[in-house]
C-alpha cells in the first residue's frame, strides 16, 4: 500500500530539485506528444531548447531571451513578495497596462520636444501607474476586508478597457490615417528605450529586472521588512505576536508588485512594442504567475525561470517554422511545465510511504 | 587529427549539400495572427499558401507560423524567417505593420508583402481587397430579408476597414428597405469564439434577424443556428457547414492568386513594391453560394450587383451620400476616391450611434 506522509519540516533537497524533475518529466511527456504528432521527438525538443542558444543564429536569439524575459522577471519578482506572505496580486495584466499607458502618455504630451529628463519622467509615470492600480485593490482589502484576487483579477479587464479607448482616442496617432494605435515611441528619441550596445538586447527594462532580483533577495534575506513578509506567510499568528502590521504589509506588497508590473508595460511600451495598440498586452502579467512559482518564490529561481519560460517561447516559434508543429503542441507543452511543477511540489512536503500504515 | 580532419569535411560536405539544395528552392514564410483552424481570415491566408505550394511543387519551400501576437513577437518571428533564409514574407495583420518595416530594413534581400496596411518601402509591398465589395452585396440581401428591420452587426475594431464595411452594408439595406435599423456591437478582437458568441446572442435578444460579422470565428453562426430564424453571412471563409441556413451567402477572401503572382515574381526577378486592392472583379473577393433560403428574386438582384461590381460598372460607394451628421458626402452621381475609402472615418447618414473614440 503506498500513501502519503507529511514530512516533519519541507525538503530542502525536493524544493530545489523540482523545477528540474518538471522540466525532464516535461520533456519526456512533450517528447511523447511530438511522437504523437509525427514530428522527431529529439529534433523538437532540440529546436525549443538547444536552437535559440547555441543554433546557428543565437546571435539573434540570445538577446531576445532577455526582451522576452525580463518583463517576465521583473513582473514575477513583485508578485512573489505578495505571494510568499500570502497577499495574491493575480491583476499584474493590468497593473503592466496601466503601467504602459501612464509612461506612453508621459512621453507622448511632451511630442516633439527632446529632452534627456523625458524618459526618467515616464518611468516614474509608468511605475507610478502599475502602483495606483495595484492599490485599489489593496485599499479596498485594508479598508473593506474586500478579496485581493478577484478586485485585482477583474480590475485587468477594466485596464484592457482603458487600453481599448486610449489607442483609439487620446493616443491616436495623429498622423495614422485613423487606425488605431499611438504614435511609435522607437521614431521619438527622447522616449525610445532602446538597447544601452545595439543589437544585444539589454535595454533598460532589463537593468531593472536584474536590480529588482537584487532588491529582492537583499530585502527576503537580511531586511526586517523580508522577515515580516516570510513570518507572514509561513505562520500568521506569530507574525503577529511579532509585531508585523498587516495593514502596511498588504499595502507594501501590492504596491511593489504593482509597480514593478508599471516599469515592465513602461519598459516594453517605450522599448521592444514601441506603441500603445489595443492588442499591446500579451499575457506578460499572467505568465509571471507561473514564473514566480516555477521560481519557488525565489529572486534567483525567477530570474532563472524567466529566462526558461523566454526560451519555450522563443523556441517554440522557431519549432512552429521548421518543424511545422502547431503552436497548440506547443502550448501543451508550456502548460505541462507549471502541471508537473505543481504535481512534483507535493513531494516537497509530503513523502510517499510503501507498506502498511504504522500505528502512531 | 585524421578523424577530425574527416569529420570536418564530411559537416563541410553536409553543409554545401544542404545549402545548396536550400538555394534553388524559393521559401516563403507566412506569419499568422490566428489560429490555420479559425475558419476564417487565417485559414484563409493558409489556404493561400498551400495553393503556392501546389503551383510550384518542389521549386518551393513554404514555412508558417500561427498565432502571433502583434508587436515584439511578429518581429522576432518574421526575423527568424529571414534569417533561415525566407526570400519572401507575406504578414497577414494590420498590427504587424511597424514590424514589418523594421525587420525588411535588416534583411533589404528579403521581399516582405503587408495585408491591410498602409506603410510600403523598396521591399516591401501592401496588399488588401475590396471586401466592402461584398459588404454591399450583404446589405441588398440582409436588408431584403430582414422581418424584424434591425440588422446586427459585430464589428471587430473601429478602423476604416472595418466602418467602411459597415456603411457599404448599410447603403445598400437601406436601398430596399427604409425601414431597416443597423446594431453595431464592437468585440475588440479579430478572434474570440466566446465573446462572438455573446455579442451575437445580445443583437439577437434585442431583435436582429440578421447577424453581419467582422470578425472571424463561426461561433456567431452557432449562435443564430441555436436561435433558429436568424440569418447569417460567412466572413472571411465560406463557413459553408452552416448553410443553406442561417448562413445564407458570404465573403471569401481568396488570396491564392496573388500569393501565387507574387512568389511568381520572387522566382522570376521581377517583384517590386506595389500596393494592390482588388475586388470581385479580379477574384480577390469571393461571393459565397447564395443558399435556397434566400428568396430567388432576391438572389437575382444580388448576382446581378455582383456583376455590376465586377466589371466596374457600379461602385458600391455611389453618391447622392450625406455623413451622418448630415453634410454631403458625395453628390449625385458621384463615386467615393480610394483615398476617402482608405481612411475612413465616419458614418454615412442613417446609421444611429458614434464610432467609440
Amino acid at each position: 500500500m503506498i500513501r502519503l506522509e507529511k514530512r516533519p519540516e519541507p525538503s530542502r533537497a525536493f524544493s530545489l530539485a523540482t523545477p528540474l524533475l518538471a522540466v525532464v518529466a516535461t520533456m519526456v511527456f512533450g517528447g511523447l506528444l511530438f511522437i504523437a504528432l509525427g514530428k522527431d521527438p529529439l529534433t523538437s525538443i532540440q529546436t525549443i531548447f538547444w536552437e535559440p542558444l547555441f543554433g546557428e543564429f543565437a546571435f539573434y536569439y540570445r538577446p531576445q531571451l532577455l526582451i522576452k524575459g525580463a518583463p517576465l522577471v521583473l513582473i514575477a519578482i513583485g508578485l512573489s513578495l505578495g505571494f510568499k506572505a500570502g497577499i495574491w496580486n493575480i491583476g499584474a495584466e493590468g497593473q503592466y497596462i496601466m503601467g504602459a499607458l501612464f509612461g506612453a502618455g508621459m512621453g507622448l504630451a511632451f511630442y516633439p520636444l527632446e529632452g534627456w529628463y523625458i524618459f526618467p519622467l515616464m518611468v516614474m509615470a509608468g511605475g507610478f501607474g502599475g502602483w495606483l492600480w495595484a492599490m485599489i485593490p489593496a485599499f479596498l482589502k485594508v479598508r473593506f476586508g474586500t478579496n485581493e484576487i478577484l478586485v485585482s483579477l477583474m480590475l485587468v479587464y477594466v485596464a484592457e478597457q482603458f487600453l481599448a479607448s486610449m489607442s483609439l482616442g487620446l493616443l491616436k496617432n495623429p498622423e495614422g490615417f485613423g487606425f488605431p494605435g499611438s504614435r511609435n515611441l522607437q521614431q521619438y528619441e527622447s522616449a525610445y528605450n532602446a538597447d544601452l550596445i545595439a543589437g544585444s538586447g539589454m535595454h533598460w527594462g532589463v537593468v531593472a529586472a536584474m536590480i529588482a532580483v537584487i532588491f529582492a533577495y537583499v530585502l527576503l534575506s537580511k531586511h526586517r521588512l523580508g522577515f515580516a513578509i516570510r513570518v507572514t506567510g509561513e505562520a500568521p499568528r506569530a507574525a503577529k505576536f511579532s509585531g508585523v502590521n498587516p495593514t502596511r504589509l498588504v499595502l507594501f506588497c501590492m504596491g511593489m508588485s504593482g509597480l514593478l508590473a508599471g516599469l515592465a508595460g513602461l519598459f516594453e511600451v517605450s522599448g521592444p512594442a514601441g506603441q500603445v495598440t489595443i492588442d499591446f498586452n500579451v499575457g506578460y502579467g499572467f505568465t509571471a504567475i507561473i514564473v514566480a512559482f516555477l521560481g519557488r518564490l525565489h529572486p534567483v529561481g525567477i530570474l532563472l525561470a524567466g529566462l526558461l519560460m523566454a526560451l519555450t517561447y522563443i523556441g517554440g516559434d522557431i519549432a512552429q517554422s521548421n518543424l511545422g508543429l502547431p503552436a497548440a503542441a506547443i502550448q501543451v507543452f508550456q502548460g505541462m511545465l507549471l502541471f508537473f511543477l505543481l504535481a512534483l511540489d507535493m513531494f516537497t512536503n509530503y513523502r510517499l510511504r510503501f507498506g502498511r500504515a504504522e500505528v502512531a | 587529427m585524421k578523424l577530425s580532419a574527416l569529420l570536418t569535411s564530411a559537416a563541410l560536405a553536409l553543409g554545401l549539400a544542404t545549402a545548396a539544395a536550400a538555394d534553388d528552392k524559393t521559401k516563403v514564410g507566412f506569419v499568422y495572427v490566428g489560429p490555420v483552424g479559425d475558419g476564417g481570415w487565417t485559414y484563409e491566408h493558409n489556404k493561400g499558401r498551400l495553393a503556392v505550394e501546389e503551383e510550384f511543387g518542389d521549386k518551393v519551400e513554404t514555412v508558417f507560423v500561427e498565432n502571433v501576437a502583434e508587436g515584439p513577437d511578429s518581429e522576432r518571428v518574421m526575423t527568424q524567417m529571414a534569417l533561415d533564409g525566407a526570400d519572401l514574407i507575406f504578414t497577414t495583420s494590420f498590427g504587424y505593420m511597424d514590424p514589418t518595416i523594421n525587420v525588411a530594413k535588416k534583411f533589404p534581400k528579403v521581399k516582405f508583402e503587408h495585408a491591410t496596411g498602409y506603410k510600403r518601402a523598396d521591399n516591401v509591398s501592401t496588399y488588401s481587397a475590396r471586401f466592402y465589395e461584398g459588404r454591399a452585396i450583404q446589405g441588398h440581401i440582409a436588408g431584403s430579408m430582414t422581418e424584424s428591420n434591425i440588422i446586427g452587426y459585430i464589428g471587430s475594431y473601429p478602423i476604416p476597414e472595418v466602418i467602411r464595411g459597415i456603411n457599404s452594408a448599410f447603403i445598400h439595406a437601406r436601398k430596399v428597405n427604409p425601414d431597416v435599423q443597423f446594431k453595431i456591437v464592437w468585440a475588440y478582437t479579430w478572434f474570440d469564439p466566446a465573446k462572438e458568441a455573446d455579442a451575437a446572442k445580445v443583437l439577437i435578444e434585442q431583435g436582429a434577424d440578421v447577424i453581419l460579422q467582422h470578425t472571424d470565428s463561426t461561433a456567431p453562426q452557432a449562435a443564430a443556428q441555436e436561435a433558429g430564424n436568424v440569418i447569417t453571412f460567412g466572413q472571411a471563409s465560406d463557413m459553408g457547414q452552416y448553410a443553406p441556413h442561417p448562413r445564407v451567402s458570404s465573403i471569401i477572401d481568396d488570396w491564392a492568386p496573388y500569393y501565387i503572382a507574387r512568389t511568381k515574381a520572387v522566382m522570376d526577378g521581377t517583384w517590386e513594391s506595389t500596393d494592390t486592392w482588388d475586388g470581385i472583379g479580379a477574384g480577390m473577393v469571393g461571393i459565397g453560394e447564395i443558399s435556397d433560403a434566400v428568396p430567388a428574386k432576391v438572389k437575382e438582384e444580388a448576382l446581378a450587383l455582383k456583376a455590376a461590381l465586377a466589371d466596374g460598372s457600379y461602385h458600391a460607394f455611389t453618391g447622392p451620400l450625406n455623413k451622418q451628421d448630415g453634410s454631403a458626402f458625395l453628390a449625385d452621381g458621384a463615386t467615393a476616391d480610394d483615398g476617402t475609402l482608405a481612411g475612413m472615418n465616419f458614418y454615412v447618414e442613417g446609421i444611429e450611434g458614434t464610432i467609440p473614440q
